[in-house]
């Protein structure tokens, strides 16, 4: 046998194997690139070759410019962060009162048959038919953006908790029983840590709703945010700038979700499958 | 301590079904199943007693009534002259599924057992004491999830005998193991079992396991369930029912007994 063509074909097959290691690792990042990459060029082309004017539909690169102008002026940065603090607001508030209140409608019976149909009658009515009545009881500014994002966050996050907590393994309470367990011991280290991995996953369901109904809050009664930046920029018929409001909308919906898809590994167990 | 006396239980469940299961289901719907019917038994103290009978037949139950997990229509069980009212430390129920916590790890869930131990020193001696009684030395920081099925019963044999408990109840033991761990264990279970005499009760429908465990092995059978034998074994360890002709014997009535033949 030729033994230095073997080690040749060797070389050339590790060679190649080190180049598809490469991609291995980096394919999370570059696939995703490839994918916007040619979003991007279709984008401009249809702008440029589609008849519309650069009013009606802007292509990528005048967009990336009026963001460029945004970032420059501040006004991005301004808008972002009052959403976020909207945003951020009315989920806490609706995680402060949705999760107890879970708790207690999935493990206490009375409570669940006194509030359950009154939560399922209020569920299906979209956060946005409260509009008329949340601008009447907190006027303008972040006050009613809040409460409809708190309304929009709430319901999911009783309900979706209500069921994990019903769900609870009675074996765990037996052993809460068997050890002699104080009530606030079966919450904190039963109830709690049970649903867990259940209400972790409704958190992050609900800060994406939250996220949606901002933009839709902001178009009535505040003079920033993005949706703000939204309806502003139509009036003054930048759709340039109406379509950086809506790209950083959903760069920081990734981010949002990003981060609470980590909130997994805030404790180790939380990493078991069943 | 750990003397159990058992009398006259009587239980029974409502059917909640509202039809029968199928053309021979022997229950009527809504119709209140007895599911015990006057139940005596007295089990010695550190005695070893394994529960035999057909799955559904009320074993179980007998087991939750013994651990308070449940009340009895009537009847009552005294465990050394006191009346089994609820849960208590003093009989710890090891579940048929594991009943580990899943959020906590080993370590912290035979700490459940030494939570009435005041000092934190003797508490950490004990609870690293129970794991390395089960072999679970260098795992007191994983989780349950992370454990086999068979190092998953010995965390929670550890965290059964770390509470010192009079009375170990234990349903069915061996569910769901392989063989070799079903095996392993059950030996583990002998040797703590003749190291520490425990009144230890075993619910088991494997009669194998029975012969070779119990001081004692209890049929129950029927509908509603009643004790078809009761009788105290006195073979010493280890045993061997194919070596010894009694206990071989013991065993082909105890098949008898449960309508079934181990030769087909």
């Amino acid at each position: 046998m030729n033994r230095p063509a073997v080690h040749r074909r060797y070389a050339m097959m590790e060679r190649a194997s080190e180049l598809v290691g490469w991609y291995r690792g980096k394919r999370r990042i570059v696939l995703p690139l490839v994918s916007l990459a040619a979003i991007l060029l279709l984008w401009e082309l249809t702008a440029r070759h589609s008849g519309w004017s650069a009013q009606v539909f802007p292509s990528p690169s005048k967009v990336m410019r009026g963001m460029g102008e945004l970032i420059v002026n501040g006004m991005l940065w301004r808008h972002s962060v009052a959403s976020l603090f909207r945003v951020t607001a009315g989920f806490y508030l609706a995680v402060i009162f949705a999760i107890p209140l879970g708790i207690l409608l999935g493990r206490m019976e009375t409570f669940n048959l006194m509030l359950n149909p009154v939560i399922q009658f209020l569920r299906p009515i979209s956060p946005l038919a409260w509009i008329p009545l949340a601008v009447l009881w907190f006027g303008i500014g972040d006050k009613p953006a809040v409460f409809l994002i708190f309304l929009a966050c709430f319901f999911p996050l009783v309900v979706a908790t209500a069921i994990a907590a019903r769900a609870i393994n009675p074996v765990y309470f037996q052993v809460a029983a068997n050890f002699k367990f104080t009530r606030w011991e079966t919450i904190a280290k039963i109830i709690i840590p049970a649903i867990m991995l259940n209400v972790l996953t409704a958190l992050r369901l609900t800060v994406g709703i939250g996220w949606l109904v901002v933009v839709a809050a902001e178009m009535l009664a505040v003079r920033s945010g993005l949706g703000y930046l939204i309806l502003d920029s139509r009036n003054a018929l930048r759709m340039d700038y109406v379509m950086v409001g809506m790209m950083m909308i959903g760069l920081i919906g990734i981010v949002l979700d990003d981060l609470m898809r980590r909130l997994a590994y805030l404790h180790p167990s939380l990493q078991r499958t069943y | 301590m750990g003397h159990i006396l058992i009398q006259d239980i009587c239980k029974s469940y409502k059917n909640r079904r509202l039809e029968r299961r199928g053309p021979r289901d022997p229950y009527e719907p809504g119709e209140v199943m007895r599911i015990l019917d006057h139940i005596n038994l007295e089990f010695l103290e550190g005695e070893m007693v394994c529960l035999l009978g057909p799955s559904g037949c009320g074993k179980s139950t007998l087991l939750r009534l013994i651990a308070g997990f449940d009340t009895a229509a009537s009847g009552e069980v005294t465990i050394d002259g006191e009346k089994v009212v609820g849960p208590s430390p003093n009989h710890i129920f090891v579940f048929q599924h594991s009943g580990l916590l899943p959020w906590m790890t080993v370590w912290q869930n035979v700490e459940l057992g030494v939570r009435n131990v005041k000092d934190a020193q003797t508490r950490r001696e004990k609870i690293q004491e129970n794991i390395d009684m089960v072999d679970l030395t260098d795992f007191e920081q994983h989780y349950p999830y992370q454990l086999s099925g068979g190092m998953k019963r010995r965390a929670e044999l550890a965290r059964a005998l770390a509470a010192n408990p009079d009375v170990l109840i234990m349903d069915e033991p061996f569910n769901g193991l392989d063989f070799l761990s079903h095996m392993k264990i059950r030996e583990e279970i002998v040797n703590m079992h003749e190291f520490l005499r425990k009144t230890t009760l075993v619910v088991t429908h494997d009669i194998d396991d029975a012969l070779l465990m119990g001081d004692r092995i209890v049929v129950m059978g029927g509908r509603p369930a009643q004790v078809k034998s009761n009788r105290q074994l006195d073979f010493p360890h280890p045993r061997d029912p194919k070596k010894n002709v009694a206990l071989g014997d013991l065993r082909d009535e105890l098949f008898l007994m449960l309508g079934v033949s181990y030769a087909v």
